[in-house]
């Protein structure tokens, strides 16, 4: 049995449409990460990055197609029970509660599966987060913030982390940081799916790349084949 | 020194009591509105319907079935709680995708079909209902007779007020309403139940209303318009206190209720309407409430 799931893909998504109201975003999406690995979305502002990672959570509730972790379909599961399944989501906007203090927030999410990381640890990764218990969440500044929205995935034992855009809008030496703790998180075994427009700071830490353009994924480069396949990246992104 | 200005300290500290007492009902009535509108968004004008609907489970279970006061205090919330379940289940959820308007004109009408139905059953006259006997009598202070029982119903509407308040803001269920409040879609994105604590919170909500009816049996009578009678002075309450804050509105309803009763020793004339004047004053000076958080 455990043999049989460890075979299979931690993500696995297959076909996946998504609609906003009347408008139609994601036009069959597939892509898979395995266990362990960092995999990137890349894309242009509005290419569904971001709703790929919603439609997997279920934020976007009109979709089909299927996705799945660990050969367990999840698509019709309601959107409380999907991070039951190990998922762990870091959304775009932080999601730092202002009613909440720094501990508060980071005691918020339920643990799923024992494996979760200790307060202790979770200190170690992140040590600006020592010590600002009682503050309010959102007093903390954006990098801080950034930190607190991940650590307090990192409590739950969730094993897959869907980690949206984590340096937007940081100062480089914050990025620095961030990408410091996505390389330990890798080496503890924690399999991440990173939506990043920072290319640079994605080569650094992913396994491979999925690009997506209006809806689609339109190519896949392994981060070993990125020197060779930069002048078609550039294209791809625009930059 | 009262006597000087033509007030006997009797009559003082006579109103104070009564505008301490209802202060405590204006505070768990604002209260139970106030958690509501924060994580339903609804504005639920069936309240005061709620309320009383809980004097008259009371008021039913000792006429029918010989069941007295301390049972009903568990009882009546429990019934009510159980009934504000259905209705956020069957009607109230359909509404929250929609303008706060029809959550308002829902709770509105169910407000009205029950008080009148109320009213075609048992009439508009109010029936008494008795003091439990261990709460009869009362204490002598020297400048005013205090009867045991509205020393009781204080007490039991602060400790209430602050029960509610600590478990909001001070355990883990606090944590998960007060951050689904905020962003509901991310609440559940971590895996927690947000539909079913949505259920659990209007129930727990309306059986506030449903305590507070029992509670106010015995001093108000049992009547179908109690409840509306009470309700549109509660929702000034509200609107001074301002929505954001759970303290906030314990605050405002205590001493809005002593602001009343002062007013009636003072200038009685005036005592039906201060706190409308109050409202008229808050909402120029500070449009969000004295508590409320601007947006």
């Amino acid at each position: 049995m455990a043999e049989a799931t460890s075979t299979r893909p931690m993500l696995q998504v297959r076909d996946l449409h998504a609609h906003y109201g009347e408008s139609h975003v994601l036009h069959g999406v597939s892509f898979q990460v395995e266990q362990g690995q960092v995999v990137t979305l890349l894309g242009r502002n509005g290419a569904g990055k971001t709703t790929t990672m919603r439609a997997i959570m279920g934020v976007v509730p009109k979709r089909t197609g299927s996705v799945s972790s660990s050969g367990q379909e999840l698509i019709r599961l309601p959107r409380h029970e999907i991070p039951r399944l190990g998922i762990g989501y870091v959304p775009e906007e932080r999601g730092i509660f202002s009613s909440l203090t720094v501990m508060e927030n980071l005691m918020l999410p339920p643990v799923v599966r024992p494996g979760g990381m200790t307060i202790a640890q979770i200190y170690e990764l992140f040590p600006n987060l020592k010590g600002r218990d009682s503050t309010r969440g959102t007093r903390l500044s954006g990098g801080e913030q950034q930190m607190l929205a991940i650590a307090r995935i990192l409590r739950t034992g969730a094993n897959l982390i869907l980690l949206d855009e984590p340096t937007e809008g940081l100062a480089p030496t914050l990025i620095q940081q961030i990408g410091k703790a996505i390389v330990a998180l890798k080496q503890l075994g924690f399999t991440i799916l990173l939506v990043e427009q920072n290319f640079r700071f994605a080569s650094t830490i992913a396994d491979c790349h999925y690009v997506m353009e209006e809806g689609r994924i339109v190519d896949r480069i392994a981060n070993d084949e990125l020197s060779q396949n930069m002048g078609k990246l550039h294209g791809y992104l625009g930059v | 020194m009262f006597e000087s200005i033509g007030i006997s300290p009797q009559e003082l500290f006579g109103q104070v009591l009564v505008g301490l007492i209802n202060g405590s009902f204006y505070a768990i009535l604002s209260l139970g509105l106030a958690i509501i509108f924060g994580l339903l968004n609804v504005i639920n004008f069936a309240h005061g319907a709620f309320y009383m609907l809980g004097a008259f489970v009371a008021w039913l279970l000792l006429q029918q079935a010989d069941v007295g006061y301390w049972w009903a205090l568990f009882l009546a919330p429990l019934a009510i709680g159980l009934l504000g379940a259905v209705l956020e289940r069957t009607l109230l959820r359909r509404l929250y995708q929609v303008d706060h308007l029809y959550g308002l004109l829902l709770t509105l009408g169910f407000a009205l079909i029950l008080e009148g139905s109320f009213v075609y059953k048992f009439g508009s006259s109010g029936n008494p209902y008795p003091v439990p006997e261990l709460l009869r009598g009362g204490q002598d202070l020297g400048f005013m007779y205090l009867p045991n029982y509205r020393a009781w119903v204080v007490i039991a509407s602060l400790t209430l007020c602050i029960g509610t308040w600590f478990a909001i803001e001070r355990t883990r269920m606090g944590a998960y309403l007060r951050a689904a409040t905020e962003n509901p879609t991310l609440v559940e994105n971590f895996g927690i139940n947000v539909p079913v604590m949505i259920t659990a919170t209007f129930a727990l909500g309306v059986a506030l209303a449903g305590l507070a009816g029992v509670l106010a049996a015995p001093i108000y009578q049992v009547n179908a318009t109690m409840g509306s009678n009470l309700i549109i002075t509660v929702f000034a309450v509200v609107v001074i206190g301002g929505m954001g804050s759970i303290l906030g509105s314990v605050i405002t309803g205590v001493s809005l209720g002593l602001l009343e009763g002062v007013t009636k020793v003072f200038y009685p004339e005036a005592s039906n309407i201060v706190i409308f004047v109050a409202m008229a004053i808050v909402l120029l000076v500070k449009p969000a409430g004295l508590f409320g958080q601007e947006h």
